[in-house]
Order: C-alpha cells, then sequence, then structure tokens
C-alpha cells in the first residue's frame, strides 16, 4: 500500500512537470497531438484488456466513451455553472471535477456490465456484432435526447482544473490531467496482467472451457475484464469532453471504436507497450501526413498512405509491433547482440 | 461396500433432439480407477461433460460425496474437488508450463501448499521440470498430456476425471503416461478414466463400463472383463 501511494506522488509529480515543461517551452499544436495521443493511450490500454488478455472482441468501445462523456459533461455544467446556458467558460473545481470523473468512470462502468453481462456470453464474430450494435444505439439514443443538445450535443464544458502555480500555463493543465490518467491506467493494466486474475483472463482467452475447468469462473471474469476497459473509456470520455469544451454524439461513431482496435492490432494484441505504441501511431500518423498531403495538393492522400501502412503492417508483421511482448529491461538486454543466450 | 463418491443413477442428455446418453449409471468408489471404454461417438466424453457441469443433464442425478451436482457450474465442482483434465489437453499455449501449473491452483490460496504441490508435479513429471519457463505451445503431445493431468492434479483433487489421456500418443508414452495415473491413484486419488483403448484402460482399471450408442452395456471388474468374449471380440481386436 506504501509503494502505491508512493507510485501515484511520483505520477502526480511527474505529470505536473510534464505540463509544466509542455507549456514553458512546446508549441501548442503539439501539445494538442500529445493530449490526443494520451487520450488514446487511456482508451486502448483499458480495451487491450478485454481484446488482448482476455480475447473477447468488443467493437463498441466508442459507446462508454460517449456514456462517459456526456456523464461528465453535464455533471461538470451543472456543477460549474448550475445550468446549461450560454456564457464564457470557466474552470472546473478540483473536486467537482474530480467527482465528475467518477460518475463517468462509474456509468461506464455499470454500462459495462449491463451490456456485458448477456453480450459475453456470445462468441467471436457475434459479440462483435453485439457490441457494435451497443456503441451505435448509445450514438443514436443520445443523439435523440434534446435536453441534451441533440445531434449538437453539450457545449461550455468548463476547462479542466487549475492547479497550484499553473495559472500562467497557456495550454492550461489539460495534460496533467490526461496523462494523470494514462499513468494510473496503466500501472493498473500492468499489474492485473502479472497478477494471478491476469493469468485467468489469459487462460479464458488460450481456452475457455480449460480455464473453465481449472476452476475459474470464466463468465464472471470476462464481465470484469469488461468493466475494467469501460471504466477507463468512461473516463478517457469526460477528458475528451472537457478538453473539447463540447461533445457531439458524433464524436463517437464505431469509427473511433475501430480506430482504437486498429491501435491495438498494430501495436500487439495482449500487450501493454502495444497498445500504447499503436495509440501514438494511429494517433500521430495522420497529422504527420497531413503537411505531405498539402504540399502535394493531393487530397485524402494521408488516408490512402495510412490504409497502405496498415495493410503492409498486417502481411509482414501480422502481429503487430510488439506480438505479446512488453518492453522491459529483459527484453532490451535480449536485443543487444553477443550477450544472447543459446535458446533450444 | 465403500460408499461411491461419485454417483450417476439414470442421466440422460440431449444434443438438440439427439438423445446421446440414454439412462446412464454407474459409480466410482473412493479410491478406485474406474474406466468407461466404447467406441466413436459412444457418448463416453458426453458422460464427462455431464458430471462435470459442461452439460446439464435432462434428466438423471448426478451425485458427488453425497450432494446433487447435476448442472452445476464446472468451477464450483473444482473447489469441490471434481477435477477434469479435458479431451485435447487444454493446454494454455502462450502460457508457460510453469503458469499452466499455477493456473491449476486457481481456486486455492494456501501458497506453501501450491509450492508444495508444485515441486511434487514436477517429480512426478521430470520431464515438464525440464521445460517449466517453455511455452505450453511448444510442447510436445505426450508432455503436453503430462501438463494436462499435472495441471489437474494442482487443483487438489478428490476424483480426477480423465478425457482420452492416450489420445495421440505413441505407444511408448502411453505407457508412461498410464503408469503415473496408477501412482497417483496409489497416492489416494480416485480417477475416472474415459479410453478408446480398451486395452491398455483395462489393465490399468479396478472396474470397468462398456459405453456403446449412449448406453451403459455391461460392467464388471476390469480383469474379468479382459477375458469377456464381447470384450474382446469389439475392443480388444481378438477372438
Amino acid at each position: 500500500m506504501p509503494r502505491t501511494i508512493a507510485l501515484l506522488m511520483a505520477g502526480i509529480v511527474g505529470c505536473y512537470g510534464l505540463n509544466w515543461f509542455l507549456s514553458e517551452f512546446i508549441e501548442v499544436v503539439y501539445v494538442d497531438y500529445l493530449n490526443l495521443i494520451g487520450l488514446s493511450i487511456i482508451l486502448a490500454v483499458g480495451l487491450n484488456v478485454v481484446n488482448g488478455l482476455t480475447g473477447q472482441f468488443s467493437i463498441g468501445h466508442a459507446g462508454f466513451m460517449a456514456v462517459g462523456a456526456f456523464v461528465g459533461a453535464l455533471a461538470s455544467i451543472l456543477f460549474t455553472y448550475g445550468e446549461i446556458a450560454a456564457g464564457p467558460l470557466e474552470h472546473a473545481g478540483l473536486a467537482q471535477f474530480l467527482l465528475c470523473l467518477l460518475f463517468s468512470g462509474v456509468a461506464a462502468g455499470v454500462l459495462g456490465v449491463v451490456v456485458g453481462a448477456p453480450a459475453l456470453r456470445l462468441r467471436g464474430d457475434y459479440l462483435a456484432i453485439a457490441t457494435l450494435g451497443f456503441g451505435e444505439i448509445t450514438r443514436i439514443l443520445l443523439t435523440a435526447q434534446d435536453s441534451l443538445g441533440g445531434p449538437t450535443g453539450l457545449k461550455r464544458i468548463p476547462k479542466m482544473p487549475l492547479l497550484p502555480g499553473a495559472s500562467g500555463w497557456d495550454g492550461g493543465t489539460s495534460v496533467f490531467w490526461i496523462y494523470l490518467f494514462v499513468f494510473v491506467v496503466i500501472v493498473l493494466a500492468v499489474r492485473l496482467q502479472r497478477s494471478t486474475f491476469g493469468r485467468a483472463l489469459i487462460a479464458i482467452r488460450e481456452n475457455e472451457l480449460a480455464a473453465e475447468t481449472m476452476g475459474v469462473p470464466s463468465a464472471r471474469m470476462k464481465v470484469v475484464a469488461f468493466v475494467f476497459g469501460a471504466f477507463f473509456a468512461g473516463i478517457a470520455g469526460a477528458l475528451y469532453a472537457h478538453y473539447q469544451h463540447s461533445v457531439r454524439p458524433d464524436d463517437f461513431t464505431a469509427v473511433r471504436s475501430i480506430e482504437v482496435i486498429v491501435m491495438l492490432v498494430l501495436g500487439g494484441l495482449g500487450s501493454v507497450t502495444g497498445a500504447v505504441a499503436g495509440a501514438v501511431v494511429v494517433t500521430l500518423l495522420p497529422q504527420l501526413l497531413r503537411p505531405i498531403e498539402e504540399a502535394l495538393g493531393i487530397d485524402g492522400l494521408s488516408m490512402v498512405v495510412y490504409a497502405l501502412l496498415l495493410v503492409t503492417m498486417m502481411v509482414f508483421r501480422p502481429q503487430g509491433i510488439f506480438g505479446q511482448r512488453e518492453l522491459s529491461l529483459k527484453l532490451l538486454r535480449r536485443l543487444i547482440p553477443g550477450r544472447r543466450k543459446e535458446s533450444p | 461396500m465403500t460408499n461411491p463418491v461419485l454417483d450417476l443413477a439414470d442421466v440422460n442428455v440431449f444434443y438438440g433432439a439427439v438423445h446421446a446418453l440414454r439412462g446412464v449409471s454407474l459409480r466410482v468408489d473412493e479410491g478406485e480407477v474406474v474406466t468407461l471404454i466404447g467406441g466413436n461417438g459412444a457418448g463416453k466424453t458426453t458422460t464427462l461433460a455431464a458430471v462435470c457441469g459442461l452439460l446439464r443433464p435432462k434428466s438423471g442425478k448426478v451425485t458427488f460425496r453425497g450432494g446433487d451436482v447435476a448442472g452445476m457450474q464446472t468451477h464450483k465442482l473444482v473447489a469441490q474437488g471434481l477435477v477434469m483434465a479435458p479431451e485435447g489437453r487444454g493446454i494454455f499455449p502462450n502460457l508457460t508450463v510453469e503458469e499452466n501449473l499455477k493456473l491449476g491452483a486457481y481456486t486455492r490460496s494456501d501458497k506453501a501448499g501450491i509450492a508444495a504441490d508444485l515441486k511434487r508435479g514436477f517429480e512426478l513429471f521430470p520431464r515438464l521440470a525440464e521445460r517449466r519457463r517453455q511455452r505450453g505451445g511448444t510442447l510436445s503431445g505426450g508432455e503436453q498430456q503430462m501438463l494436462s493431468i499435472a495441471r489437474a492434479l494442482m487443483a487438489r483433487p478428490n476424483v480426477l476425471l480423465l478425457d482420452e489421456p492416450s489420445l495421440g500418443l505413441a505407444p511408448l508414452v502411453t505407457q508412461a503416461i498410464f503408469a503415473t495415473i496408477d501412482q497417483i491413484n496409489k497416492e489416494g486419488v480416485t480417477i475416472l478414466l474415459v479410453e478408446q483403448n480398451a486395452n491398455i484402460a483395462l489393465k490399468h482399471s479396478h472396474r470397468a463400463y462398456v459405453l456403446e450408442t449412449g448406453e451403459i452395456q455391461f460392467s464388471g471388474p476390469s480383469a474379468e472383463l479382459r477375458n469377456d468374449p464381447r470384450v474382446k471380440a469389439a475392443y480388444l481386436g481378438e477372438g
């Protein structure tokens, strides 16, 4: 327990330092990329527990993000302004903001149980279709809610709370908050993976029947994994809402769910490092390709190159960048030639 | 007569409209090795599935240590001491041998006991000790079968259900596996063994049931059945 607290403190200090450094020395455009990457990492590392570790192919992740975004946004607006009305943006209070994030995570998590308990009885393609359906239903239901702004969604979502000594930061405190949760989700995912519980999830992926004959309550454990992913998707949604200051239901189409899957497959399903790497590549690549597209004057070129890269990757390295491996000292040591142990 | 530790009474199982088990009754006493032999599609694996909760019988009773367990969830039965080593071995290919074994002890929390049983498993199957850091999927068929049995033992079963341990193995490897099965039984584990290889199953069991098209045809002490002309003709390739 004291180790956990020390780790969390280190995370807080580290994120604070990162935010200070970025707002001091780096242009806002690049900080924006970094924030988008952070949000992607939270989504990808969370979904990796479901799709990678437990092997349950869910493609409705955007649905949980949408619920988190709208719950968090609405709560934050009501806490800060008392009503949905036009006016200047304000900062959310620290306690209120944390409460909003909690609401978002819990709302998405509860929905994870409601959707997961029946849907996870399905396998393979059927589960994929059911979760895809859930994501789309969520988006359409949100579009139909006039009280939540209908298709235009919620606007004037408060800024993330200020931190002591951060009043002069022009990019605000979004880096701190987003990367704090990046840190939390990665630490939790790594610990989960190394625990007996995590090994049981892998066992379900590898052979569900055999896992059940080992005494692993597979039905319940799949739901727990699903809720883990949903909870962090909810948090990511709330952070996204506070970062953009507005959310529309159409921010959470099936394309967004698929994007998260692409991150996982590209990075290596089942690897936390892979999920992070995939999130970085998939978020950054279109942004990096855009200047080339503009220079050449061919509209849509970036998407073509992006798609080609993915296809090439899947042909030559179908297991993804990291496969199931993690970036660790052991792996680095193995990559240094000359010290390799003879393998049988 | 001792009390049966596992008792099936008039168990009927359907796959849709197909009547797969027709009133199967069988009994396993404490400390016995009981084998269930029969041809392809006779219902041997279905019987095991009905015992360990993978299938819910339409009617009939499955009693384990005095309690009705028909249709109880598999993972709950494991905690009660009824453990199956599934057909096709069910190895987790991307986990190491040691991780596979540790998962066998999933329902237990006594760390010292688990460590001792892990050591015991490696003594029983020295080949597994050599390969403890190797991934399960890289083992040979015989080694996977050893791992499957060793893993099931990690749950400290009262009754161990073995589904076709000889499947796809060379005769010598099969011999070795069955020698270990004898040893496991001598150490106090009751075994219900499903086998297609009637010859070896009858040599390594106390009693046997012969299953055909979902019905028990006859049963008796294994030593007697080995000389029974019906068994000889149908399953031992003699007479």
